[in-house]
């Protein structure tokens, strides 16, 4: 796998290969080594508040998981089955119901068999999000042949 | 969406409890619905049931339940259980939530149980557990607080 991602090319997997992100309609915008950003478009069907439709802190758990094992496929520069460990969420203020939501996840660290991540979710300002993250993986953890990026090529199935 | 006042809200949970129509609860909240979450009572224990559905795969090739949707089922199940045990004024608001994940998740039919840690005046503490065949053997847990008045 190159060094640079082809943004293209992870909607593609994401959008074909891992049905809840297609389902929920996950958009990928940023994937290098530094991190990754991707966002979710505001939808009714996620309001967890029948009053106000602010969503639901499982759609942002959601968001932030998925980013959360992509950050470390783009550190590692290679896909390799992983595992989450734990994740914690600190929900700083509820999500503005109709803005698009955005979240941005960082390996900061890897061992030969965990990576540490870091993540937030926010709006339009990072310095502003709506929730923090930590999560930890445990790398190859499985050895099933798995949804493989450098396979994506080969199409689904492969 | 159904958009409700406050007062319709807790009006609609009293009357759930009320007549343990669970359901009414899963409609009022629309991600409830998209989860298609029900509950069961049975002696005293309230198990939140997440369906089989296509829908929810993260990994299609082990396959396994996307680690979001089980996070999200375990404080879903969370607040469940303090809209269905605890005297509720408003919508109880999720704080933080710590999920550990001990096994893959088959695409299968799930379960969780919730059980409050601290009742307390302002802030709920619960451990939540969920689990497919062998209660056993459970696939996840957490812990959560929420911010209840």
């Amino acid at each position: 796998m190159p060094a640079e991602f082809d943004i293209s090319q992870i909607q593609n997997i994401i959008d074909n290969g891992i049905p809840h992100c297609a389902e929920i309609g996950v958009k990928v915008h940023e994937m290098d080594v530094e991190g990754v950003t991707f966002s979710l478009p505001y939808q009714e069907r996620f309001a967890g508040n029948p009053v106000n439709g602010v969503l639901h802190g499982g759609i942002i758990t959601t968001l932030i998981d998925t980013a959360a094992g992509m950050c470390i496929y783009a550190r590692l520069k290679q896909y390799m089955p992983i595992a989450t460990l734990d994740l914690r969420i600190d929900y700083l203020k509820p999500a503005t119901p109709g803005e698009d939501l955005f979240t941005r996840a960082t390996c900061y660290k890897v061992t030969r068999q965990i990576a540490f991540v870091r993540a937030i979710a926010y709006h339009d300002d990072p310095e502003d999000p709506v929730a923090n993250s930590v999560g930890t993986f445990m790398l190859k953890s499985s050895v099933s042949p798995p949804l493989n990026l450098a396979g994506a090529k080969k199409g689904a199935g492969s | 969406m159904t958009v409700l006042t406050d007062e319709e809200f807790v009006a609609t949970i009293e009357e759930a409890k009320l007549t343990k129509d669970w359901a009414r609860i899963f409609n009022t909240i629309p991600y409830f619905s998209f989860l298609g979450l029900s509950l069961q009572s049975s002696d005293g224990a309230l198990i939140c049931v997440l369906p089989e559905d296509r829908k929810f795969i993260g990994n299609p090739t082990l396959p396994a339940l996307h680690g979001g949707v089980v996070g999200a089922f375990l404080e879903s199940t969370a607040l469940v259980h303090l809209l269905a045990t605890q005297e509720v004024t408003r919508l109880p608001k999720i704080i933080n939530i710590t999920i550990e994940y001990l096994r893959s998740g088959k695409p299968v039919e799930t379960y969780a149980e919730a059980v409050i840690t601290k009742p307390g005046r302002r802030v709920a503490n619960l451990r939540v557990e969920a689990w497919q065949g062998d209660r056993a053997r459970p696939i996840a847990a957490a812990h959560a607080n929420f911010l209840v008045s």
